[in-house]
């Protein structure tokens, strides 16, 4: 007690006090949550008492890799997962490239109005974006569809949305629409941060366009675009479940489904809590495995960490 | 007359494909938005038969009318506009005051609780055990779950804390010199001077709950408790229950004029655009906000 008060005599004490309230609400909604992994060790039924559990120990992992079945599905999940991301990272310069083209075009109005309205679709949420596709290429009123037929370049709609061919390209290109634009304002924010008198000196010397961007604008985004690199490699694994949940059906789960998504239809929507959590129990410790590497990669490569 | 001089035609031809390509890529972003909207204004026996490319014909407004009169959509935008408002609210005065209190160089082991924010932002236990442990705080059919776990958000904290320590130190010290404690020097000196950042983390938190989608997905079965982004998913998704719900309501008997008739397809497109309506008229004005918030984060990294 007397400790306590020594202490409440500190200002940063009561002010810690202040906030405490908040700490514990992250406490309660990040770090309590940790506590459920010990249901990967367990048979867990939905409606029991965990205690009244089977214990299974290490079960629900050897499972993965012994059970041929839950080992197939596992792999192509996988595939999926790792087939997304580096489609992502493959891609990953375009919002760089998006930034210094449009930074080309001298109608300032124009440019604003491209760098308004192509920010939009990133706040849309994936629900609504699933309803676009809806509206944009589906068989009966969808706009795409309708078009090519007026045009007579094809007698019956195409099932666009329900086809299992090309997945990981339609979900890229759906990201891509989503958030391009807006990814693009970090590397403009960027490019106004380049200093003048280099794009003069590099015009006094009769350096072209082309030269220009290689050798002022490029060099001057690389840092931040290496930073954005490390963050998407640290998150190879974390694709998120709501895009994939959203345009998921029969007929393309096999090549849409990725880990996250895989531990929702495993967990909630199979009931099956107990894989699921051995399986997102995997995944958090490589996730944070990545994000160290990543980390460390950084301080190697810029001298400074990414966080 | 200079500038014109030095077009050569490659310049010329650059130029020509430049535009183009940023043309065509922006009317990529906004042809869905206004696809949508004419359909849901155009003579519904029309829209059936696909007639509505690019212009609207037969304006009428009752899809709007009549979509509200579905049962459970209206509750289910109230539910949405009321966890976008408190939500909102609460967020910012939780997360601004953290990340004040998380400047204060004297605070009680402050580097330590900075990493415990932050870290949450890298790292979760993943979603079933997320789930359990919402399940067993009884946060499920609660509308208390859309709210709490919103409070405090450690990227809009980190926004809020690197705009304070840009502020010059002498405004808090004088106040503080009177006496001032924190709460009033918080809420009388700083925080109306970080007006801009209080709307970037503001607008941020908006539109997040608004497209909320997952957490009704996980945690709400109880339809009192349904979103608007969850009507629409569930529109979209159920054809069949759509349309059942279409013929009670018809049977209901007013609507007999197959041009205002409401179909499967209207409502889809009509609760679609309800839904985007908001993000779409509030987002220009708005734009600066997000645009200052991201170069702090980008900074930030």
């Amino acid at each position: 007690m007397k400790r306590f008060t020594e202490l409440y005599r500190q200002r940063g004490f009561r002010l810690f006090l202040m906030i405490l309230p908040l700490l514990l609400l992250i406490f309660i909604f990040s770090y309590l949550p940790l506590y459920g992994w010990i249901y990967a060790f367990f048979d867990y039924k939905p409606g029991r008492d965990l205690l009244d559990c089977e214990f299974v120990g290490f079960g629900n992992f050897k499972r993965m890799v012994m059970d041929k079945y839950a080992l197939e599905e596992l792999i192509n999940v996988m595939k999926n997962t790792f087939g997304m991301s580096f489609l992502g990272i493959l891609t990953s310069p375009l919002p760089m490239i998006f930034a210094i083209f449009l930074g080309e075009i001298g109608n300032m109005p124009f440019r604003k109005c491209v760098q308004t309205l192509t920010t939009i679709p990133n706040f849309i949420s994936w629900v609504l974006v699933y309803s676009v596709a809806y509206a944009m290429f589906s068989v009966n009123d969808g706009f795409v569809n309708r078009l090519l037929m007026n045009w007579g370049i094809i007698d019956e709609g195409i099932n666009f949305l329900a086809s299992g061919d090309h997945v990981w390209l339609t979900m890229w290109a759906w990201a891509t629409w989503k958030s391009l634009g807006w990814s693009a304002i970090m590397y403009i924010a960027c490019m106004a941060s380049i200093d003048g008198e280099q794009y003069e000196a590099a015009k006094v010397d009769g350096a072209s366009r082309m030269q220009r961007i290689w050798y002022v604008t490029i060099p001057g985004l690389l840092p931040t675009y290496f930073v954005l690199l490390l963050l998407s490699i640290a998150n190879l694994i974390n694709n998120g479940m709501e895009q994939y949940f959203v345009f998921q059906n029969a007929m393309n789960k096999s090549s849409i489904e990725v880990l996250d998504l895989y531990v929702y239809n495993q967990g909630m929507a199979g009931i099956n809590y107990s894989y699921a959590t051995a399986v997102s129990m995997l995944k958090s410790v490589v996730s944070i495995t990545l994000l160290f590497f990543a980390n460390k990669m950084s301080k190697l490569i810029r001298g400074e960490s990414v966080f | 007359m200079k500038r014109r001089k030095s077009i050569t035609a490659g310049e010329a031809l650059f130029q020509i494909i430049n535009y183009l390509i940023f043309g065509l890529f922006t009317l990529i972003c906004v042809l869905p938005f206004y696809y949508l909207f004419i359909n849901t204004i155009s003579d519904n026996s029309l829209v059936s038969k696909g007639m509505i490319l690019w212009l609207p014909k037969g304006i009428h407004f009752e899809n709007y009318k009549n979509v509200l009169e579905i049962k459970g959509l209206g509750h289910s935008a109230l539910v949405s506009l009321g966890r976008t408002v408190f939500g909102t609210i609460l967020n910012v005065v939780g997360t601004s005051f953290l990340g004040y209190a998380l400047c204060k160089e004297e605070l009680w082991h402050r580097k330590f609780w900075y990493k415990f924010v932050v870290i949450t932002m890298y790292f979760n236990a993943g979603i079933i055990p997320w789930f359990i442990n919402m399940k067993n705080l009884g946060l499920t059919n609660n509308y208390l779950a859309y709210i709490i776990p919103g409070i405090v958000s450690p990227f809009s904290m980190i926004l809020f804390k690197t705009y304070v320590e840009s502020l010059p130190a002498s405004l808090e010290e004088s106040a503080q010199l009177d006496g001032a404690g924190y709460l009033v020097t918080f809420t009388k000196i700083v925080f109306p001077l970080c007006k801009p950042i209080v709307a970037t983390i503001a607008v941020f938190s908006a539109v997040g709950q608004w497209n909320s989608f997952t957490d009704t997905l996980f945690l709400m079965s109880d339809s009192e408790y349904y979103t608007l982004q969850f009507m629409l998913y569930q529109y979209l998704n159920e054809a069949n229950a759509l349309a059942n719900t279409m013929r009670s309501a018809l049977s209901s008997g007013i609507a007999v004029d197959p041009s205002l008739l409401i179909t499967p397809t209207a409502v889809k497109m009509t609760v679609s655009l309800i839904v985007v309506f908001p993000i779409l008229f509030v987002y220009p004005f708005f734009q600066k906000y997000f645009v200052g918030g991201i170069m702090i984060g980008a900074v930030k990294g």
